[in-house]
């Protein structure tokens, strides 16, 4: 399963605009009427994605929660899909910060996997066989269908967390919502992660993802948003994330030209990719 | 083998308690399931006691105590509704003390009855072996309705237990099926109190679930060994009052909270066993 993200990221540039699912326009958001950030101005794109950087408090998952209809926005408009948020349930997967409090739920993995599926069919529409077969793919691509009948209550931190991210996977929607998806995962899960991330953006969805990680995960997109408590910069990687703008939003200096070293890393470590599954 | 069948082949009463019993305990296992899954406890055991003054009004003004709990019920899910809306900090002592009040409210209100200390044991501990017909038939009724909304709403209800902000967005109503959810939690508590009391009803909403919870690894599982609990309490609850003369309510939920314990207790051995071989094997 080597891929070359960089590739996948060219391919992408280079099918031009497909279809906009994310419009943000002077966006003020945050709680009440205590603006977090202000004036917020981007576009997402079918089969593009966008990292959301920045320290705890930031505003980035003020801003996802805007997105998916969680939060009202302050001013300035946000369409999603072309309406206003919280009316497209069936296309939006959203995976919220983990929390495991949900995990003491007497049911299994693949249950909870299950549940990705609940918005395509309302309360009763029964699932049927393709259903099954999404949600097994979405557990193998995570590495946990040997899983699936384990409970909940009996799986790690990092088990969960692949739990969870296969159900957000399994939706199959057409915007993924992503609010640091790689808490928790060792090396491995973490490979695994990136990879279903970029599958799913080769088949066509949007993503946009809130990560303390500007080595891989911002690699992957196509924009950042560097956020600190203001839109500190956005645009593509290589031009955002210059030295003087990540010391503006975290407040230090990482050692060294940090900015040609997340362009350029690479990634193919076939060995990593089933670590920490042997239980 | 006698003194097992006989107290409910021969005794009419018996018989009807141990009816009125078992559909309480299907329906408690289904509310209670969910109570559970949501961490409701507590706000189960407030509308179980807040129904206490309706109750104390029905019996002084002599209309149905079903009709006087369904009042303090609804009084009850608007008090906390308001609570819970207003301050999110504060909410659980907001919400204990409207349960105390209520419960002193009803104590209250009884005391202006003549036969005072018999109505209010009748209404804390309830009264199984004066369970009527009627009473029987709305019970049933009551257990149907709760077994339809669990069904329908099962997705929604499994996603706001995971998870309010999941269910939200994928497009079901926080707001709608909580209430729901609050909705069926006090029609159970409602024809329930009759059997145990407003007292004891919250032990029977949680405890056979509690247990069932401790052994289930699938909500369904959940449910069935609930409602199989709460059905074995209610049966060798009414049997030992029999035999011994206790209180009926009382022994019920005493057996059913030993269930519950008893499962704990096992569990928690079996798991530290568990553990003790895993680390075993790793120093091999």
């Amino acid at each position: 399963m080597t891929i070359n993200k960089n590739a996948v990221l060219l391919n992408n540039l280079g099918t031009g605009a497909g279809g906009l699912h994310i419009k943000a326009t002077h966006l003020d958001i945050g709680y009440k009427n205590e603006a977090v950030v202000g004036d917020i101005s981007f576009e997402l794109r079918q089969g593009e994605a966008i990292a959301l950087i920045g320290t705890n408090g930031s505003g980035k998952s003020t801003l996802l929660k805007t997105i998916v209809g969680l939060l009202k926005s302050i001013s300035g408009e946000l369409s999603v899909f072309g309406m206003p948020p919280g009316n497209n349930h069936s296309r939006i997967a959203y995976l919220g910060q983990f929390h495991n409090s949900g995990f003491v739920l007497p049911i299994r993995a693949i249950d909870l996997v299950r549940m990705g599926r609940y918005p395509l069919h309302g309360l009763l529409h029964p699932m049927g066989k393709k259903d099954d077969e999404i949600v097994k793919a979405a557990m193998h691509s995570m590495g946990v269908e040997d899983l699936a009948n384990a409970s909940l209550r009996s799986l790690s931190g990092g088990q969960q967390q692949r739990v969870y991210l296969a159900q957000a996977l399994a939706h199959k929607a057409d915007l993924l919502v992503m609010d640091e998806p790689t808490t928790g995962l060792d090396a491995g899960g973490r490979e695994l992660c990136l990879n279903a991330i970029n599958d799913e953006l080769c088949r066509g969805a949007s993503v946009i993802m809130a990560t303390h990680d500007i080595q891989e995960e911002a690699a992957l997109c196509h924009q950042v948003m560097l956020l600190a408590h203001k839109v500190v910069g956005i645009g593509a990687p290589d031009k955002v994330m210059t030295p003087d703008a990540l010391l503006e939003t975290f407040g230090v200096v990482v050692a060294g030209e940090n900015k040609l070293h997340v362009l350029e890393c690479k990634h193919g470590h076939d060995d990593h990719e089933r670590q920490g599954l042997n239980r | 083998m006698d003194s097992f069948i006989t107290p409910f082949s021969t005794n009419g009463f018996m018989l009807q308690a141990l009816i009125a019993g078992m559909l309480v305990s299907i329906a408690c296992a289904i509310a209670g399931t969910f109570v559970i899954l949501r961490g409701l406890a507590f706000i189960g055991d407030a509308l179980a006691h807040g129904v206490l003054p309706g109750i104390a009004l029905a019996v002084l003004f002599g209309f149905s105590g079903i009709i006087g709990a369904a009042i303090g019920a609804g009084f009850m899910i608007g008090g906390i509704t308001l609570i819970t809306q207003r301050s999110r900090l504060s909410s659980d002592t907001a919400i204990g003390l409207l349960f105390i009040g209520m419960l002193s409210l009803g104590v209250v209100i009884v005391s202006r009855s003549t036969s005072f200390s018999g109505d209010l044991t009748r209404i804390l501990f309830g009264e199984i072996l004066g369970i009527s017909r009627s009473a029987i038939w709305l019970q049933l009724g009551a257990t149907i309705i709760v077994a339809v909304i669990a069904f329908i709403c099962a997705r929604p209800f499994l996603l706001l237990s995971f998870d309010p902000e999941q269910a939200e967005v994928a497009g079901f109503s926080v707001r709608l099926f909580h209430n729901i959810m609050l909705f069926m939690i006090a029609a159970v508590v409602i024809v329930s109190f009759q059997t145990v009391g407003t007292l004891l009803v919250f032990g029977l909403l949680i405890a056979p679930a509690g247990a069932g919870a401790l052994l289930a690894r699938r909500i369904g599982a959940m449910m069935m060994w609930a409602a199989l609990f709460g059905i074995l309490s209610m049966y060798l609850g009414l049997l030992t009052s029999y035999h011994f003369n206790l209180a009926a309510g009382a022994s019920i939920i005493l057996v059913a909270v030993s269930i519950f314990f008893i499962i704990f207790v096992i569990k928690n051995l079996h798991q530290r066993q568990a553990s003790n071989h895993k680390d075993g094997d790793h120093d091999h």
